[in-house]
């Protein structure tokens, strides 16, 4: 694979290194503020343990206005904000924080959907036995649904991988830029094809990871 | 469990408690006036059919809901009105074992019994001591690491049941607990509740649709209907005379006894003399009732077309129902003299059993 007699394989390793960058960091932070966000949805439903029609009108509004926003369109909107915070409008850092926002957002609603899944039944008797609400949220709700939502971040992964290809928009790394830069722009198939590869395998392994992690807490 | 609190003072103390929830569909009046005393170490069952609202009776009792009017005391402390933080020691003092068992499956065996201990801040050598003592005390020691998905309906609840037990409340209360069993795993339980009654002397509520329950294992009984407790007191007393339609329904789908309409009609068909059906009960009134010797006695022919008699409380209860065949004054005799000694039943004559049937349809003292 080579571009004007110089090898990208260098090139292509370094873009996997950002890809990389970029999806694990958006993965940790996204989806922990992804994991709080889906909590508070759930337990403010109506007769949850924080059962508040207002605030989860809020935020329901809150997470329906951001999610559809095609992530493309969502980068370049708030660009001011992303200068502001990382202090700089270009570049793999850049890039994480609008991919870090719309993390949250997306892994809000697959928390919530698998806690909705969770039989009430089990936080009635742990509040039988005395447990507050936090204690119910940390030993009891999160527990009981870790299979399927490591399942959900499973999905989340190949997500954010996806939103990290289109970094190369705003210059900022990755695989995606490097299909961009060396495959579309040289109208070098070799180039964008071989990303492509690399990409399908970083996922295969991730979706790997997560069934068997997902099977283990499952015991099936 | 408090020292402090009197022996005299009933566990369970409900004034006037109502539940009223504002539904899309109008006021659901869940709740409906519920006054009830229910008495240290008696095993006290609410039976209703579903909508009867008797689950939301027991989670006033433990202040997992609220009730909208009344008063709830249990043990000594008045819960009505309690901030939620405060209710929270209550309701861990407090057993409670649910028909869909409710345990974690993320947790062993084990560790579902330990939660209400880590719940209470136990220190973890005293959790594993109590925790291996409580599964000895439901026979499940060799399943203490197995996950709840491995363990049967029966086994799951005696989890649950050892779960409820953890912290040693003293009061227990226990909705549909049986209800998800298969009949001989019910009595298994039922087994096991009543040693819990009477070994560890706890108090406890169940909460059933099943009379077959109430009558194995409850001292009292309430019945409840749309809301309201319609009847109440001791099992044998309520169900031997129920004053109620709601509770001759649940005496008559568990005994089975007295013949329907359907069946006179048929037994008619084969027995031509005078169906009476003779109540059975043992109480202090009545000393049994000597039906051959009063045949004997008016030369009149007795068979048995139908009948039951199963125990209630310890004591038998039922019905047997007699074809009698002799001179219609005979009959008229005997039919007296049993009507002086229980309750007898008189069925409308079949057409070749001659005249005057008709006059005795119905209930005599």
């Amino acid at each position: 694979m080579n571009s004007g007699g110089v090898s990208l394989w260098p090139e292509l390793l370094e873009s996997l290194g950002q890809t990389l960058q970029m999806v694990v960091v958006t993965l940790l932070v996204g989806g922990f503020a992804g994991l709080l966000l889906g909590l508070a949805l759930y337990t403010t439903r109506q007769g949850n343990l924080f059962a508040n029609r207002p605030v989860n009108a809020v935020l329901n509004v809150l997470v329906n206005i951001v999610r559809p926003i095609p992530f493309i369109i969502f980068i370049t909107g708030i660009l001011p904000l992303t200068i502001a915070v990382t202090g700089a409008s270009y570049g793999t850092n850049a890039v994480i924080f609008p991919m870090t926002i719309m993390a949250t957002f997306g892994t809000s609603r697959i928390v919530e959907q698998n806690l909705v899944a969770l039989d009430p039944g089990v936080v009635e008797a742990a509040r039988a036995m005395g447990a507050g609400p936090l204690r119910i949220i940390a030993t009891v709700v999160v527990p009981e649904a870790l299979g399927p939502l490591i399942l959900g971040y499973t999905f989340l992964f190949v997500a954010i991988v996806d939103m990290s290809a289109m970094a190369g928009a705003v210059a900022g790394g990755g695989l995606g830029d490097f299909a961009i830069v060396y495959g579309y722009q040289r109208f070098n198939y070799v180039a964008t094809w071989t990303a492509v590869a690399v990409i399908v395998v970083v996922v295969q392994i991730a979706q790997l990871v997560g069934n068997l992690l997902a099977r283990r807490v499952l015991r099936r | 469990m408090t020292s402090t609190t009197a022996t005299a003072t009933p566990m369970v103390r409900l004034r006037d408690v109502s539940k009223v929830y504002e539904g899309r569909s109008g006021t659901v009046r869940a709740v409906d006036g519920v006054s009830l005393d229910i008495a240290r170490g008696e095993v006290f069952g609410i039976i209703g059919y579903s909508g009867a609202g008797k689950s939301t009776l027991v989670r006033l009792i433990n202040a997992l809901e609220s009730p909208t009017g009344g008063e709830v005391v249990v043990d000594g402390t008045t819960l009505t009105g309690l901030p939620e933080r405060g209710l929270r020691p209550a309701r861990a003092g407090i057993g409670f074992i649910f028909q869909q068992f409710n345990l974690l499956r993320s947790r062993t065996v084990a560790g579902n019994v330990a939660y209400p201990l880590k719940v209470a801040g136990w220190p973890k050598a005293k959790r594993l001591a109590r925790v291996a003592e409580l599964l000895e005390f439901v026979g499940l020691s060799d399943k203490a690491r197995q996950y709840p998905d491995q363990l049967s309906g029966g086994q799951k609840q005696r989890v649950g049941i050892a779960r409820a037990l953890a912290t040693s409340p003293a009061l227990l209360l226990a909705d549909e607990a049986t209800s998800a069993l298969d009949p001989e795993t019910t009595r298994d339980v039922l087994d096991l509740l009543r040693r819990i009654n009477l070994e560890l002397g706890v108090t406890i509520v169940v909460i059933t649709h099943e009379m077959s329950v109430v009558s194995y294992l409850c001292h009292r009984v309430a019945v409840m209907e749309h809301g309201k407790v319609v009847e109440a007191g001791d099992v044998y007393d309520v169900f031997a005379r129920p004053q109620r339609e709601v509770t001759r329904r649940f005496v008559g789908t568990a005994l089975h006894d007295r013949p329907s309409p359907d069946v006179v009609a048929r037994l008619r068909r084969r027995h031509p003399g005078r169906i009476v059906t003779v109540a059975v009960r043992e109480d202090e009134t009545t000393g049994g009732v000597p039906v051959t010797a009063l045949l004997r006695q008016h030369g009149v022919d007795g068979t048995v077309v139908f009948g039951g008699i199963t125990e209630v409380g310890s004591r038998p209860l039922g019905s047997l129902t007699y074809e009698l065949v002799g001179a219609d004054a005979d009959v008229d005799a005997v039919v007296a003299e049993l009507a002086r000694r229980t309750e007898v039943v008189l069925h409308d004559e079949g057409p070749t059993a001659g005249t005057g049937g008709g006059a005795h349809e119905g209930v005599t003292a």
